[in-house]
């Protein structure tokens, strides 16, 4: 039941002993606005991590090649290793249970023009399956698909400001783009999450790059992705199988760092994947320790409460108060002093975050900010904490005899 | 009004206890105006607490108003005190942040009485002990006697049938002191009981019954000839 007097005795008492009041609200407002820019502060370090691995598939391994450093089965020391593409058959047909997407790139830089628009780009030629490889998000139209491939057939795909430089009004979608002097077709536009640059390719068919430049089956680089069922240690296995198969095939001694270079995303994933766990755990044993600090300052600040008013309390019980009305006028004053001051250091904090944190972008620390469930629970665990801390002194204090409490002076 | 048959209480001090009360036989009447005296020690104060149930006996029976008072909980004691007792303490006990008014309708609060009434019928009673004017008054603005009077409005506010006082003049000068008792005399007079604790002979005169304590034992209960003390203001 909703007692008004009740509240009118509390606040009064709230009211008529400010200092007491303020001091025991400081320090809890102290430990929340820890709390929270702590929390902020971390949720700003996790938000970069984040940040950094979302361009690409997270279950992604490029296999890259250069020249043998060590001489070999007779072979010497500086060959060139060059991939073509039976060895993405091989990889595929040989690691079939563990390869997801696989697909090979040509590197070019072309020189592009439609109409009066002129621009120099890159182009990658590749697999259809290179979409999901680097999480390429097609705006409009559509990507290389298999039968671009069986047919060489002249088409390309345009990154988003591609588009926008070289078709000022014309919508680009089934255009021709002369690439150092051969006629291509656009057949879609895409956009992508990662940066800019990203946005500036070109993609078109591997087999039709084979054909018009090189006249060759070379592939510059492979790159797959493995089943996302495996979990790191398969990846990490998966991985190393690789890299020694392919060194054999090229007849590359096992030593050799250069020749061929598998650069597993697992590996760095996992690294990631601790360092987030760890920085989670050192999160929530420092705002443990905040919340446990203030908790016991709440604690020793309610006993000290008690004590001053242990004199009160006896006049209190002397004029008739119930046990209950003096547990509840101490153990309510404690909540209400907690839950605002705990507000007022939660608001604080966040306008501290607000205020700091665009500039803290150069230390890693992205967008730090705490989340509203994050802010209802710890209000929740103050007025916990807040009822905790009032409880045991209010208890005792509703124990004392009158008779003990009027003597003290 | 109140009776009470071989009464025992002792403190532990250490390994041995204290033997404070040793078998007191006491009854009051409605309307009698007793002080116990005795020397400091004697147990006067720790009889006046436990018949203001601050204190609880530890052997025998204690008969307040028709309610053996024993082994009570805290809250059943509440409800006694706040009904049937009425305090005026040596060192006044006001509640230093509340004023004059309000500490007069604190017990009328635990009676459990709204806000509106319980502010009218304490205005009435610090009216009849001539602080209607001070309401609104802090306890460390008024002096010595107005804090007294003030803490008589609070125990006579919740209608008290049994009005308790210990050393009310203690701390006061003697004029004052004779003001206070002339106060009292009249609240005696309009047929409130009083039992007083005291070690000032002139006070305990100016009562109708004195009860001489002495290490625990009473040694004399006489009536005597009540002094007025409008004679010595």
């Amino acid at each position: 039941m909703f007692d008004l007097d009740l509240w009118r005795e509390i606040f009064q008492s709230i009211n008529k002993n400010r200092t007491r009041s303020l001091l025991s609200g400081f320090t809890v407002t102290f430990a929340i606005l820890l709390f929270t820019i702590l929390f902020g502060i971390a949720n700003g370090l996790n938000n970069t991590f984040k940040e950094a691995f979302t361009d690409d598939a997270t279950n992604s391994i490029f296999i890259r090649s250069g020249r043998t450093t060590k001489a070999h089965k007779g072979l010497q020391a500086g060959r060139r290793i060059q991939f073509k593409n039976n060895d993405l058959e091989y990889i595929k047909k040989d690691f079939d249970d563990k390869v997801e997407f696989i697909t090979a790139r040509i590197y070019l830089n072309v020189n592009a023009t439609f109409k009066n628009e002129q621009s120099t780009y890159s182009v990658r030629a590749v697999h259809p399956d290179h979409q999901y490889l680097e999480r390429t998000l097609m705006k409009d139209g559509r990507y290389i698909n298999t039968n671009d491939l069986k047919n060489k057939t002249k088409v390309i795909v345009i990154g988003r400001l591609v588009a926008e430089d070289l078709f000022i009004k014309t919508d680009p979608l089934g255009k021709y783009i002369n690439l150092n002097g051969i006629q291509y077709k656009v057949v879609g536009i895409f956009k992508d999450e990662g940066n800019d640059n990203e946005e500036r390719l070109i993609y078109m068919p591997v087999t039709t790059a084979q054909q018009v430049y090189g006249k060759n089956d070379y592939v510059d680089q492979i790159n797959l992705t493995y089943k996302p069922e495996m979990d790191f240690n398969q990846a990490i296995a998966f991985g190393n199988d690789l890299t020694k198969k392919l060194k054999d095939r090229f007849n590359i001694a096992k030593s050799d760092q250069r020749a061929i270079r598998v650069f597993n995303m697992a590996n760095q994933t996992k690294g990631v994947n601790q360092m987030t766990t760890v920085l989670g755990i050192i999160i929530l044993i420092i705002g443990l320790g905040t919340l446990i600090a203030g908790i016991v300052g709440i604690s020793n600040i309610m006993i000290f409460i008690v004590k001053e008013r242990t004199k009160e309390i006896g006049i209190r019980k002397a004029l008739g108060a119930s046990p209950r009305s003096i547990v509840s006028i101490i153990l309510i004053e404690s909540i209400i002093i907690t839950a605002i001051a705990g507000y007022i250091g939660l608001l604080i904090g966040m306008g501290i975050l607000e205020w700091i944190g665009p500039s803290l972008k150069q230390y890693f620390i992205t967008n730090p900010s705490v989340s509203t469930s994050l802010v209802i629970s710890a209000t929740i665990t103050l007025i916990a904490a807040g009822t905790l801390a009032g409880y045991l002194p209010a208890k005792r204090a509703s124990r004392i005899k009158p008779i003990v409490a009027l003597r003290n002076d | 009004m109140l009776k009470i048959n071989q009464l025992h209480k002792s403190y532990p001090i250490g390994d041995s206890s204290l033997h404070v009360l040793k078998g007191i036989d006491l009854s009051v009447e409605e309307g009698e105006m007793v002080a116990i005296m005795g020397s400091s020690g004697s147990g006067k104060s720790t009889l006046l607490n436990i018949i203001g149930i601050l204190d609880e006996a530890g052997e025998g029976e204690y008969i307040l108003d028709g309610v053996p008072i024993k082994d009570l909980t805290e809250k059943k004691a509440a409800v006694y005190r706040n009904k049937f007792l009425g305090f005026i303490f040596q060192s006044f006990n006001l509640i230093n942040y509340k004023n004059a008014l309000e500490n007069v309708a604190l017990p009328l609060y635990y009676q459990g009485m709204n806000r509106k009434d319980r502010q009218k019928l304490a205005m009435f009673h610090l009216e009849k002990v001539g602080l209607a004017d001070w309401a609104t008054h802090l306890p460390n603005e008024l002096s010595g006697g107005q804090k007294q009077r003030v803490a008589i409005a609070r125990a006579l506010a919740a209608n008290p049938k049994l009005l308790l006082a210990d050393e009310p003049t203690g701390a006061l000068d003697t004029k004052t002191s004779y003001e206070i008792m002339e106060f009292i005399q009249q609240l005696n007079d309009e047929g409130k009981t009083i039992l007083m604790v005291t070690h000032e002979e002139d006070i305990a005169n100016m009562c109708k019954r004195i009860v001489r304590l002495r290490d625990g034992v009473i040694m004399e209960d006489k009536k005597v000839t009540q002094v007025r003390a409008e004679q010595h203001v």
